[in-house]
Formats: structure tokens, sequence, C-alpha cells
């Protein structure tokens, strides 16, 4: 039982360089051992444009942690939507001691005895410790009333099963984070559990606190749980893990026991890929210093950021989800403020109060999320555009709609934008296109910085090559761009130099020959570089 | 979008067939001079909706239009008692200023404050209806009291129709510069329809909404006056449940309630719509309590519409994004 894995371990030779396509074997019949409680078989998962799962391979054993490992995008958080009934394969198969088995709903998954403590567990505020523990399924009493009393009693014993002294009775708004947590491990063993799901479960936790969920981990080994851990912390993967399986782009690089592996060998297989992707840098004449950011700190989300950008530039910003990356450039736009720390720009030090007043000095923000927080949908292409630079288009005090209609035009025909018209509500065109409105808005801005947060992510292949040869045309003609990636080709691909983010404070500086995929990883996860951090 | 496929459009087009029906068992009601009285019935109605319109666009929506009407109505009433020399121009811009100063209210405790509009407005509302009431002590301010020029003037009839009609065209040509033609009205629009892009565009919400409290109380305290001057009469309970009329008005125009979509031309429609139902049922002799079932099954309709139309276009932009990680 034990050996079991040891038929997925193909990977352990490991060149990264001549890989081409899933490793592991194909056109073997099922792959899966016997003795896993629950695997996956090939598992295909595409959504528009994107293939996220490309015929990956998972075990899970009864009483053993398994790691899952993959950067972002590697298609972790789909294999647990799929393994908990929220999304449904497009191929392969799961395998439930060893049988065919689907998930057609959530409530088939836990049915089965799959369920999932998430990143962000939701739980009800105003509800008591029990009733959060058995919402949905709550014991009945012969009226088909909730039996109130039952509930808690069986509350009580899940609680005191992981070790929990929490009152059943109490209100969860009444709870520190800490045991609200475990109130949430509570209702994921309130099911029959066999398969327990942990996706990133120590992210918001204190040092006592993830001890505590470690022996957790060990309580629920013993009870012969079957557990998938997911956690970028490379210290507590060899900490609590029995074996790990390795993603990349959505796909299985390879699997084994984790006394058999060595980080840097597992940082290899995560980062490792084929060289084909080539990104349209071109060498811009990088200039004088444009802003200059000193101190930076915020009372919880980041700490003394410092850092120089030049003229015709393009500064990547890589780290984990959660290093502070977003919410240090929203601070620096002035939508947060600062508690310490001031910009240089050009020749004058000042302090960035508002969007507004970012605009004014020319830095502008392309945020993530381009639907929530870039583009108006029912305002037409043109009003979109303009929206920052009516004072432009306006005089005295009126909007001239010729103006914004030839200043729209001009932005518009460079990113190529496709449209019926420029009067056509940005809520009909398709998600590329709504894209290039929010791109073209700020570029008629004339800004001298461009902030870009995670360009590319969710879009199809082409569509990127777009972004990034646009990238580089903007850098050659002399703006300075800021890139937020977690993407590390594209951080490779597009910036002349690198700031590694780790916990909210700047872990690295790369440039040059220190840029390779490794000590990127290696820096934004914090392996074997303490006390050397910058 | 061109014209005839527009909200507006089939607006203008029930409100045709509305007046075609109404011909039919009473033809004297679309005459010319019948349509332009109905028209100056329905100014205050407009005028409210129009400020209501910007409210609704900034995701908010004031409740204490009706209220604010009533008590400046009553405090122009006042002045005009003790004061009966008063020029009428000034008495407008006291109304303004006024009307404007309590929306600000309005505006600062939900901008400063960021108490939930509908909450802010339910306050604000029982507090003018009763600071009428402390102002007047219960009493009415009858016709005999007011001075003939503070009455008159928007019964004065130019080309055909009344001053108070005239004022309520300037209002709807002025709100439709606004909002066609300025940062402000554009920011409105742009605050309601994605408050989150508008930060990060560097529009102030908070400012916005609080400007859009502003107009709709100035429009408010326009109203005011005229309404006193209109029916001759100021007490405490005057235009009382208005507020519900304005924003039917509004929402029957094609204002989406969820902010952002909208204009003054389809206000401008869903007031004239209300106004001829509840002027025509009369004179063709339905009861009044029709009225009521009517507006009502006109707000499902248009929200009905409303919800239909919002559907088609709103596209989740970058759906893929959510599954990249």
């Amino acid at each position: 039982m034990r050996d079991a894995g040891r038929r997925v371990t193909a990977a352990r030779s490991y060149p990264p360089q001549i890989k081409t396509g899933p490793i592991m074997g194909t056109g073997q019949g099922p792959v899966a051992a016997q003795g896993a409680v629950l695997a996956l078989d090939r598992i295909i998962k595409t959504f528009p444009g994107v293939t996220a799962l490309d015929q990956v391979q998972l075990e899970l054993h009864a009483g053993e942690v398994t790691s899952l490992i993959g950067e972002n995008g590697a298609g972790k958080s789909t294999v647990v939507k799929i393994l908990t009934g929220i999304y449904q394969p497009d191929g392969g198969q799961i395998l439930l001691d060893g049988q065919p088995v689907s998930f057609p709903t959530a409530q088939a998954a836990s049915g089965a005895g799959v369920t999932a403590i998430h990143q962000e567990t939701v739980l009800f505020e105003e509800l008591t410790v029990a009733e959060n523990i058995f919402i949905g399924h709550a014991p009945r009493t012969r009226f088909g009333l909730i039996d109130t009393a039952e509930m808690r009693r069986r509350a009580g014993q899940i609680l005191s099963s992981i070790g929990a002294e929490i009152d059943p009775g109490v209100k969860l708004k009444d709870l520190g984070i800490a045991s609200r947590h475990l109130v949430a491990i509570g209702r994921a063993l309130s099911v029959e559990a066999r398969v327990v799901i942990m996706d990133e479960p120590t992210a918001a936790l204190s040092q006592k606190e993830i001890e505590e969920l470690y022996e957790l981990v060990e309580t629920l080994k013993a009870q012969g749980k079957a557990i998938l851990f997911i956690s970028h912390k490379f210290d507590e993967i060899f900490r609590i893990s029995d074996r790990y399986t390795v993603f990349r782009d959505g796909q299985f690089v390879g699997a084994g026991r984790i006394d058999e592996i060595s980080e840097s060998d597992l940082v290899k297989m995560m980062v490792g890929r084929s060289v084909d992707q080539i990104f349209p840098k071109r060498e811009a004449q990088v200039g004088e210093e444009v802003l200059k950011v000193v101190g930076y700190s915020h009372p919880t989300e980041f700490e003394d950021i410092n850092f120089t950008l030049r003229r015709g530039e393009i500064l990547g910003f890589y780290g984990l989800v959660g290093a502070g990356r977003s919410e240090f450039m929203q601070s620096l736009i002035g939508i947060t403020k600062p508690s310490k720390g001031a910009v240089k720009l050009e020749d004058h030090v000042t302090i960035i109060r508002s969007p507004a007043e970012a605009i004014e000095a020319g830095i502008v923000y392309v945020p993530e999320d381009r639907g929530k927080q870039g583009a108006i949908l029912d305002l037409p292409i043109f009003q979109n555009v303009t929206l920052p630079s009516l004072g432009e288009t306006s005089n005295r005090g009126f909007i001239r709609m010729a103006e914004e209609f030839a200043l729209t035009r001009q932005y518009t025909e460079r990113l190529d934008l496709r449209a019926a018209s420029l009067d056509t509500t940005v809520g009909s065109l398709s998600g590329g296109n709504q894209q290039k409105v929010v791109i073209a808005k700020w570029l008629a801005t004339r800004p001298k910085v461009i902030i870009l947060d995670e360009p590319t992510k969710g879009i199809d292949i082409g569509s990127k090559a777009a972004v990034h040869e646009f990238m580089s045309e903007l850098a050659a003609e002399g703006l300075s761009v800021i890139m937020v990636s977690s993407e590390i080709p594209e951080i490779l691909g597009m910036s002349d130099r690198v700031i590694v983010m780790r916990e909210g404070r700047i872990a690295a500086e790369l440039e040059g020959e220190d840029l390779t995929p490794e000590t990127l990883v290696r820096h934004a996860a914090g392996i074997g570089v303490k006390g050397e951090a910058a | 979008m061109s014209f005839v496929k527009s909200r507006e459009a089939i607006l203008l087009a029930a409100i045709v067939l509305l007046l075609g029906l109404i011909a039919t068992r009473f033809p004297a009601f679309i005459t010319p001079h019948n349509l332009a009285s109905v028209y100056s019935d329905t100014t205050p109605l407009m005028i409210l909706a129009l400020g209501q319109m910007v409210v609704i666009l900034t995701r908010c929506i004031d409740l204490s239009v009706a209220a604010n009407l009533a008590l400046t109505g009553m405090v122009c009433a006042m002045i005009n008692v003790a004061a009966p020399d008063l020029p009428v121009g000034l008495t407008i811009l006291i109304a303004l200023t006024m009307g404007a100063a309590l929306g600000a209210i309005n505006g600062l405790l939900v901008w400063k404050l960021a108490i939930p509009p509908i909450v802010v407005t339910l306050g604000t509302m029982t507090i003018f209806r009763g600071v009428i009431f402390l102002l007047s002590d219960g009493q009415w301010i009858n016709a005999h009291e007011m001075s003939a020029n503070f009455t008159g003037f928007p019964r004065q009839v130019i080309l055909g129709v009344t001053v108070m009609g005239w004022i309520g065209l300037a209002v709807a040509l002025l709100m439709a510069l606004l909002m066609a033609r300025t940062a402000l009205g554009r920011s409105f629009f742009a605050v309601g329809g994605n408050p989150h892009a508008a930060v990060y565009t560097g529009l102030n919400v908070g400012r916005a909404q609080f400007l859009a409290f502003v107009i709709s109380g100035a429009l408010a305290g326009l109203a005011g006056y005229l309404w006193i001057a209109r029916y001759a009469v100021a007490y405490v309970d005057i235009a009382g449940g208005f507020e519900l009329e304005v924003v039917a008005a509004c929402v029957i125009g094609g204002i989406s309630i969820a902010g952002g979509v909208g204009s003054v031309l389809g206000t401008v429609l869903g007031a004239m719509f209300l106004g001829i139902v509840k002027n025509a049922l009369p004179v063709v002799d339905i009861s009044p309590f029709w009225q009521l079932a009517i507006s009502g099954a006109a707000i499902l309709i248009a929200v009905t519409f409303n919800a239909r139309s919002g559907r088609s276009k709103g596209r989740v932009i970058l759906k893929s994004a959510e599954h990249a990680q």
C-alpha cells in the first residue's frame, strides 16, 4: 500500500529543457494504483482559450498527506474544484477506490467523503459554531425540525476530535481567526470524510496556529484520512507531506515520495519549461531615473519598499499571491494610504494621495481585475477612453465630442481595437477588446509610468503575445513600465530588472545572470536565502 | 444604438398609444390646450424625477425629495407672508439654495459617514416633515395670506404654456447639457456604472454622490416653491408620498436602479407617462384607485424590460481570468 505511489515517479530523472509534453505514461491504461483512495486519471479541463488541465494524474492515499505543488496557474485550484464537484472534467476519470465515479455536484462529492477546507472559507457570522458546522445537513428530529441538542453534541465531538476546545453554542462572530479556522475544519469533517483537501490552509495563520494545524494534520492521518495539501511554502511541504505531485502549466510533471527528493529538484520541476516561448523584448535605451520610491510602508500589507525606475525600462515585480505586490501598487497610486514613505518624481519629492494625483503625476495603473476595476461596461467606448482625460477634451467646462472621438481614435487604432463604432457600449465587446479599451484609456493620459498588474492573466496565447509586443513598444518609446506578474516566463522574458517580494517586503532585486527561474522561486518562497534578503 | 430601438423610443410609442386609447373615449383630452395643461401639471414630478435620476445613476436613492419640497415650500410661503414684496426671482433663488442645503445634508451623511442612502434619506424625510410642523405649528398657510405675484408667477401663460411648464423645460435642457457635456455629468454615469473602475480613474465616488444629492435637493427646493405657489397652500403633509411617484417616473423612464444607466429624455418621458395616466383616468371615468394599479403595472413592465435588455449585454469580462490560477 505504501509503495503504491512508486509507479508514478517517472519524472525523477528530470531534465527540464527537453520537456515537450506530459512526461507521465500515455497510453498505458489507468495509472491509478491499487490502494489509492481517490485518483485522477488523465483529467482534462478546458476553458475558452485556455487548457487549465491537460491529462493530469493525482493519487491520494489513506493515512498519507500528498502535497500538490505548482506555480500560480499550474492548475491546482482547478483540480480542487474538480475533486469537490464544482467543475466537471472534460476528459479522463475520477477513481474512488479504483472505481470510476463522477461528482456532478458539490453534494455528490461530499457524499462520497471528499471534503475541502478552502483558501477563504465561507462561514456565517451570526450563526452558532454548531450551526456553521452542520449547515445544509443538520440532524433532524422526527418532526423534520433541526435537532439542536443532537447537532451541538455532534459538533462538540467533532471539535474535540481535532483538539479544539470551542463551545458549539457560541456565535461565530465571537471567535478569533484561529478558532474560526478550526470551525471550518470541523465543518469539513462533519461529513464522513475520507479525503480532506486543504488549500493553502496556513496562509492566514500565525506561527502558533500553524503548529496546531500540523498537529491536526497528524491526527487526521492517524484516523486514516487521505489528505491533499496545497501550499506554496516549502518548509511546510517537507515537514508534513508523505508524497508530492507537481503540476506545471496544467500538466502533470511528476510525483513521488517526499523523502526521496530534494528541495532544489522540486523547484526545478516546478519552474522548468520548454524554451520555445519567445518574448518580443527589445533592447530599450534605459534612460534617466523617472521614479524613486523610498521607504513605502503600510501597517499590514507591506513594509519598507525602495526602488528606482528608469525611462524605457520594464521592471518586473514577482512574488507569490499575497506577497503584497498589488497592495503596494494600489498604495503607490493613492488608493490606500501608506503609513510611511515618499516618492520622488523626476526632481520633486511628493506623496500621492489619490488616483487623480497619480494620473496628474503621470503614473497610471491597469488593474488585474479589468472587469471589475477597469472598464465601465454601460458607457460607450469613447466615454471610457476619455474618462481620465476629460480636461483635455473640454473647452470652458464643456466636453467636445469631436475631440473625444479624435483622442479615442488615436489610441484604439494603434491598439487595433475592433468595434462597429466607438459609440458601442464596452459591455458588448469581447474580453480582449475590453482590455484594449482600458489600456487605451490610460495611454490617452500620456503617462510616464504605466503599471500593468498581471497583464496577461487569463488570456489566450495569441493575445498574450500581442500584449507583450505592445509592452515592448511602449518601453522603446520611453515609457517606464512596471509589470506585476506571477508567471515566471513572462517575468524572465519581458523584464530588464525584477523585484521579488515576499510577505510584504522586497526579498531581492535581480538582473542579468542572477535572473533565473530558480532564484525567483527561491526568493519568493524564502528557500535557503534567510538573512540574505535585501 | 439607433433611436428607433432605444428605450426612449419605446416609451414614446407607449405614450402615443396611451393618448390614442384615451382619445377614443374622450377626444378632448388630446387637444393642444389640454395637453399643455397636463404637461404643466406634471412639471413638478418631472423636475423631481430629473434630480432623482442623478442620484439613482450614482447607485443611491433620495427618499427625502417630497419632504424637502414641502419644507422648502413652507419656508418660501412663510417668507412671503413676512415679506410680500420680495421679488419672485429672489424667492426662487432662496428655494434653490435651501433645497440644495437640505440635499447636501443627505450627501454628506452618505459621503462622509458612509451610511446607506436609503437609511439617510428615510431619516431626513421624517426630520424634514417634523421641521415643517415645528415651523408652522401645524397651521396651514392659505392663498389669501400669500401675495398675488408669489402665487401668480408659475401660472402665467406664455405661448400657451405656463411659466411653470417653461421652467420645467429649462431644467430638462440644463440637465441634458450637464449630463451630456460636462465632466461632472460623465462622472455620475461612471461612478454608478462601475465604482471600482471610477476610483482607479481618479474619480471620487463619494463626492460625486454628494453632488448628486445636492442637485436633487436644489431641484426639490425649486419644485417646492412652484408647488406651493401653484396650489396656493402650504401645510405639513404636502406632497406626502410623492417621492415614490418620483422614483416610479425614473424607473419607467429606464433609469437602472442598479446605477449607471439612464437618460434625461427617458426620465422626462417616464414622468409624462405617469402624468398622463393620472390626468386621464378621472376624465375617462376610471376610478383613481386604478391609477395606482396602472402605475404599479407600468413600473413592473419597465423593470422587467430593463432587466431583459440589461441581461443581453451584461457580459462577464475576462471570464477565464478566475480560472487562471
